[in-house]
């Protein structure tokens, strides 16, 4: 066990995973001389060779591209975006291919694929660096899409996502990424994809977060707690395939929910578990689901992106009102 | 500090062979054996005529819309005729003679035509991929492929092919840029046949050539006669060997032209004279080569006519196979097989809906 930040933890799966296994190939910009522009990929280049570590031209349909004739090659290609911003000239790839060879070809081709992007707001950065976008993948047919929330789980689920025989968007939330440190064991270890995880437990209200907003769920749990209402606080970890039965068998329990995420609010993530939860355990609800969530707006210059973020006081003022309902 | 020139590398070849009269500069004959030679025109001719079969049928609505392959036969014999087995096939979507030299059943293309996802499947003892509509964005898995050979120091190649207006498309020229900085084996076959739709090819782009787009990326490029399948053999195979030999890619443009309508969906009366049609009927690929073969004492009348009656009855065996096929395809619910590997929770609810619903229609079901 050692204290490390996600980007360590992050770096030291890629490093066990391309030691243990020589078809994981890393490509992307910058990621090999650099490291990569956060020092994610620190030290692959020097440990693995530039056959392995591929810094590649700016070229973000191109890398995702290659990727998935290296994946179909019988590779494991890690690919990275520099910023989950610019993956949207490499979106036609993913949707196109990515998502589909396997259907396309009838079994045939696999691609076993990771993206990597750091997406989210909250480190003070650039338009375009900002945003949340998970919606646009988790929508899309074939591909899995995963979240982290913390570094033990990030290193585990970004082994699980190399090992996973499908081509599988892994969102890094970059405002975590030096954020704090957690105990990682030394001895690899994976968390199943398409699992959420109850990270609190508690019987009168349901929050589902995940990534860089689940530190907030927990302390405006915390913040309930206080008022004596107990939160059970769900983290999704995997979008898609989506793990509804756990939040299901949560609300079941609770009768009352509220979803979390920085993503805009129209058709996002909420949406959609709003919906199954409605569908699955709608006579079990004691009031309406509400959705605490960025604003159907591009994220905000810097100066006001905070204001932008879902934040402690508006997660718990949505939690109490839900708790006040009457149904 | 003063003002000089920098002269970039700018040699683009033209290869030609045989003549639109059929006759052939020797000197260039690719060293082809009597079968070798002969097995493609009949490629060419079974491609033609299977062509024609699914037009045919389209139009008498048993089979969808696809992209008619007529004139380009040659281009793409000759190309996938310098391709080993072993080697892989990245295809656009009118590459049907292509799929033919390779292997793939008229059965399965009438299928895959017919409207079924079966058709398309890929056979084990094959690596080729499956064919990829949206213009110009397969070029990069031939790269990512061909940096999968070069890493495993395997020693196949990969042809890419694509049209004119692919080569507007950025993810070309991205895949032209990787190919080249990481000296993949790719060959990147070009069927220029003047056409996207309707926009012509001097207004796809205002270079004299296709081929010279290899020059921005440091990357041979030659144009060849597209309809002249002895020297799109010699140029492919050239540039098989090239890249075999880790010299890296090439991009190979075949002038040619399609004789017949972009897709069953398009009139192309609406943007081109018939007079221009014409032009090119008479540089058929077929014709042309006939007479060559006939001049070398390899083929005759009564050798076409053969020919032509196996391919008939190859086709029409291939169409009733299709039809016995089509009839076992009853279940739509494998619409849900092959998203993943291992089908997850919400696809199996999803599918075990729809069963349901089939199995008790007008029953509403979720």
């Amino acid at each position: 066990m050692a204290e490390k930040t996600m980007i360590e933890a992050l770096n030291l799966a890629l490093h066990q995973e391309m030691e243990a296994d020589d078809s994981v190939l890393v490509l992307g910009e910058d990621v090999g001389v650099d490291g990569g522009i956060f020092r994610l990929t620190e030290g692959l280049i020097e440990t693995f060779g530039e056959r392995r570590v591929i810094d590649t031209p700016l070229a973000e349909s191109a890398i995702v591209g290659m990727a998935i004739g290296l994946a179909v090659y019988g590779l494991k290609p890690v690919a990275e975006m520099q910023f989950s911003g610019f993956s949207y000239l490499a979106f036609h790839q993913l949707e196109s291919h990515a998502g589909r060879l396997r259907w396309r070809s009838q079994g045939r081709h696999a691609v076993p694929m990771v993206v990597r992007m750091p997406y989210g707001a909250g480190v003070r950065a650039l338009e375009h660096h900002s945003e949340s976008r998970e919606a646009y993948f988790a929508h899309t047919p074939g591909l899995k899409m995963v979240i982290p929330s913390g570094p033990r789980n990030a290193r585990a689920l970004l082994l699980a996502a190399i090992r996973d025989p499908d081509p599988v968007i892994f969102f890094e939330p970059k405002a975590l990424y030096r954020s704090h440190r957690e105990q990682v064991p030394d001895e690899p270890e994976t968390l199943p994809l398409g699992e959420a995880r109850v990270v609190r437990e508690g019987g009168d209200i349901t929050l589902v977060a995940y990534g860089a907003m689940l530190s907030r769920t927990l302390e405006a749990a915390d913040r309930l707690a206080e008022d004596g209402a107990e939160a059970e606080v769900i983290d999704l970890l995997t979008l898609s395939p989506l793990d509804d039965a756990t939040i299901a068998r949560s609300v079941r329990k609770c009768g009352r929910a509220v979803v979390v995420h920085e993503a805009p609010r129209s058709f996002g993530a909420g949406g959609e578990i709003v919906a199954r939860l409605v569908e699955n355990v709608f006579y079990h609800l004691e009031a309406p689901i509400r959705r605490v969530t960025g604003f159907d707006i591009h994220v905000p210059f810097f100066a006001r992106e905070q204001a932008y973020l879902p934040d402690v006081p508006r997660i718990v003022r949505a939690a109490r009102e839900t708790l006040d309902a009457r149904a | 500090m003063p003002r000089t020139t920098i002269k970039p590398k700018t040699r683009i070849d033209q290869l030609s062979i045989l003549a639109a009269d059929g006759t052939a500069d020797q000197d260039l004959v690719p060293e082809l054996d009597d079968e070798q030679l002969t097995a493609l025109h009949r490629a060419m001719l079974r491609a033609r005529r299977f062509d024609e079969r699914l037009l045919n049928l389209q139009r008498q609505g048993k089979l969808g819309t696809f992209a008619p392959v007529k004139g380009q036969e040659a281009a793409q014999v000759g190309s996938a005729a310098a391709l080993r087995q072993g080697d892989w096939v990245v295809p656009s979507y009118r590459e049907t003679a292509v799929l033919l030299w390779r292997g793939t059943p008229m059965a399965e293309i009438f299928v895959f035509t017919a409207g079924y996802n079966e058709g398309g499947a890929i056979p084990e003892d094959r690596n080729d991929l499956p064919v990829a509509v949206p213009v110009g964005t397969q070029p990069l898995h031939a790269v990512g492929l061909g940096y999968g050979i070069d890493y495993r120091d395997d020693d196949a190649v990969v042809m890419t092919f694509f049209g004119d207006g692919a080569t507007s498309q950025g993810d070309f020229h991205e895949a032209m840029n990787f190919a080249s900085v990481f000296r993949t084996p790719v060959v990147f076959l070009c069927q220029n046949n003047q056409w996207a739709i309707s926009v012509p090819r001097d207004r796809q782009t205002h270079s004299a050539t296709l081929a010279q787009k290899a020059l921005a990326y440091d990357m041979p490029g030659i144009q060849v006669d597209g309809n002249d399948v002895l020297g799109v053999y010699a140029a492919t195979r050239e540039a098989v060997e090239r890249a075999r030999r880790g010299d890296g890619p090439t991009l190979v443009e075949c002038v040619t032209y399609r004789l017949e309508v972009h897709t069953t969906a398009d009139d192309p009366t609406r943007y081109r004279d018939a007079d221009e049609v014409e032009k090119w009927r008479e540089r058929d690929p077929i014709a042309r080569y006939r007479t060559f073969l006939e001049k070398r004492g390899l083929l005759d009348d009564d050798k076409v006519e053969a020919l032509e009656d196996e391919i008939e009855a190859e086709i029409e065996a291939a169409w009733k196979e299709a039809q016995r096929q089509m009839e076992e395809l009853t279940d739509p619910t494998v619409m849900f097989d092959h998203i993943y590997a291992e089908p997850p929770p919400h696809l199996e609810a999803q599918r075990q809906a729809l069963t349901r619903a089939l199995e008790a229609p007008g029953r509403e079901d979720g």
